[in-house]
């Protein structure tokens, strides 16, 4: 995906290649600026203007033909997509809220949105359903308050009900528990762990925290200035890290087991002056010529842990 | 007792809020909202004492009170053995200047019309107004470079810098008065991982040369335990547990302690698994 700037094209996301099965859970792992939230925009179809979009995003579905997502352009398109087949959470459930509309009307507008001949009591009961899914205590009573009767936790539960009110078959968590209370944290994490088995839905994770995805990932793939740098088992990668970017962040990571932590240098750089190899190589400890000749491949290539590293 | 005399001690200190009811409520009548309940601990010179809890908890509002930017309904502080609250005038500013701040949203606390350099000087102008503004630019320069800062950081706008870059402006404006307590309330939660591993090794390295006593407040018990030396856990305006940090972090008692503990999502190492 690529975005006009003034001075001239940067691609926030850099040819990126995933995959995630039902029922799977990808960990999306980077710091702010890496593309992990242009990505999850981009299946989503909700492109910044005069964004260009190349390469293919395949929905497949046991009933039908794969989609390809990156051809649809029609706004009618998008909207059979969004919610039904994929749906998104996103960081700040208040902001994503509407603020003077009770919250059993929100979450029956995003079912209405796909089954229109729905009402009355029908859709009511829908709504129940969706907020009992997410765990949501005393349905009845909590559909008719305003997102701003509830908690930060209940809120982001309320974005979880409406998100799988549709039924997606892919859902985009982005940041949903960065600004959440630990212990908020940890009931939201395994609400949606549980929810992705009992659904055998697909789950894009996105997060800068190592120690979140370590608890929701079945595989991680490592964002670094819009590419994916590397990708693996979530054991695989936290235990052992490949690319010199991967080790750093776990070596800056606070961890509750004190130990000295050792910073990268530098920052991450600007998507319109990148290096023309390595993005990571000007922070980069391993740096060599080779490095900054031309962007490394993954390394061992088509296998289940690999890496763009020169060292690999 | 310690042999040393604490340098800040918070005695018995309450704040209440009304609770909400608008232009017409009766204040007098009972029904108000208890943020900070009877909070005592004492800080010893050098040390890092964090404040640790969930949002909410009163965290905020203790470290303000300490600072009084909000004034205490009841109890003591002192600094250096005097008490704050009894203070005004020129006595209190001159205590005010040994106990400085870093707020934890660097974009939102710098203004943004003025250069870096007079950013970090201008505490100078008010507490040591006889320096000449060239004296008072220079030390900022120099404070600016000592904290990882560019050369010429100081002839440019905050909206130049980075968020970790920001953070170390804010570093700076707090360090020029040499102050002996600084007061940091979540100095790296709005930091990129990599970025606020420097900000806090940054402040560990300031610790020891400028000889610094910090209160950290923070939601983060892992970002606690790489600086603390105590560690009070504060729910429901209350202090839980208050003891050394390493007993908080692997021995605790209060059950709350544990909660807040098992639920921090920890990266696995090979001695977890």
């Amino acid at each position: 995906m690529e975005l006009p700037t003034a001075s001239g094209w940067v691609r926030p996301v850099n040819d990126i290649s995933l995959r995630i099965a039902a029922g799977e859970s990808l960990g999306l792992v980077g710091e702010s600026g890496s593309g992990k939230t242009m990505l999850s925009l981009t299946l989503m179809g909700l492109l910044p203007p005069g964004a260009r979009v190349s390469g293919e995003a395949l929905l497949s579905s046991p009933e039908a033909a794969p989609k390809n997502l990156a051809t649809l352009r029609a706004e009618d398109d998008w909207r059979a997509v969004r919610g039904r087949d994929i749906a998104m959470v996103f960081q700040e459930p208040m902001t994503s809220l509407n603020p003077v509309m009770r919250v059993g009307a929100q979450i029956a507008e995003s079912i209405r949105a796909h089954e229109p001949h729905l009402a009355g009591s029908d859709l009511q009961r829908r709504v129940h359903a969706a907020l009992e899914r997410a765990a949501v205590p005393d349905p009845g009573a909590r559909a008719t308050q305003f997102p701003h009767q509830l908690s930060g936790g209940l809120r982001q539960r309320v974005m979880i009900a409406m998100a799988l009110a549709a039924n997606p078959k892919l859902l985009i968590a982005d940041e949903p528990t960065t600004a959440l209370d630990v212990t908020v944290q940890k009931q939201i994490l395994e609400l949606l762990d549980r929810l992705r088995r009992e659904m055998q839905l697909a789950l894009l994770f996105i997060t800068h925290d190592l120690g979140v995805v370590a608890k929701v990932a079945d595989r991680i793939a490592v964002m670094y200035a819009g590419r994916i740098i590397e990708e693996g088992l979530t054991q695989d990668v936290l235990l052992s890290p490949q690319h010199p970017y991967t080790q750093g962040l776990l070596a800056a990571s606070p961890t509750i087991v004190r130990g000295q932590l050792i910073p990268i240098p530098g920052t991450v750089p600007q998507l319109t002056s990148l290096p023309p190899g390595c993005a990571f190589a000007p922070r980069c400890g391993y740096r060599r010529p080779e490095c900054d000749q031309a962007v490394p491949a993954f390394r061992p290539p088509h296998t289940d842990h690999s890496a763009r590293c020169v060292l690999l | 007792m310690t042999a040393t005399s604490p340098l800040l001690e918070a005695r018995n200190l309450r704040k209440t809020y009304g609770r909400g009811g608008g232009l017409f409520a009766d204040e007098t009548t009972g029904d108000r909202f208890l943020a900070v309940d009877d909070v005592s601990f004492s800080v010893q010179p050098g040390e890092t004492f964090a404040v640790v809890g969930e949002s909410g908890c009163g965290k905020t509002t203790l470290a303000r009170m300490l600072l009084r930017l909000i004034e205490p309904d009841h109890g003591a502080i002192l600094f250096e053995g005097r008490d704050l609250l009894q203070l005004s005038g020129e006595a209190l500013r001159a205590r005010r200047r040994q106990m400085q701040m870093i707020f934890q949203d660097p974009f939102a606390s710098l203004n943004p019309r003025l250069r870096v350099g007079e950013i970090v000087a201008e505490p100078l102008a008010i507490h040591e107004p006889q320096l000449s503004r060239n004296d008072r630019l220079d030390r900022a320069a120099q404070l600016l470079l000592r904290v990882g800062l560019p050369g010429d950081a100081a002839n440019r706008y905050p909206h130049e810098f980075s968020g970790g870059q920001r953070q170390r402006i804010g570093i700076a404006r707090a360090l020029i008065l040499r102050p002996s307590l600084i007061i940091a309330d979540e100095p790296v939660s709005a930091l990129d991982v990599s970025v606020g591993a420097q900000v806090l090794l940054l402040l560990q390295e300031l610790q020891q040369e400028f000889r610094l006593t910090y209160l950290l407040i923070s939601h983060s018990l892992p970002v606690v335990a790489q600086l603390a030396s105590h560690i009070a856990v504060m729910r429901a305006g209350r202090f839980v547990e208050c003891d050394p940090a390493d007993l908080i972090l692997h021995q605790p008692t209060h059950i709350y302690t544990r909660e807040l503990l098992a639920a921090v999502p920890e990266i696995p190492t090979a001695r977890s698994l």
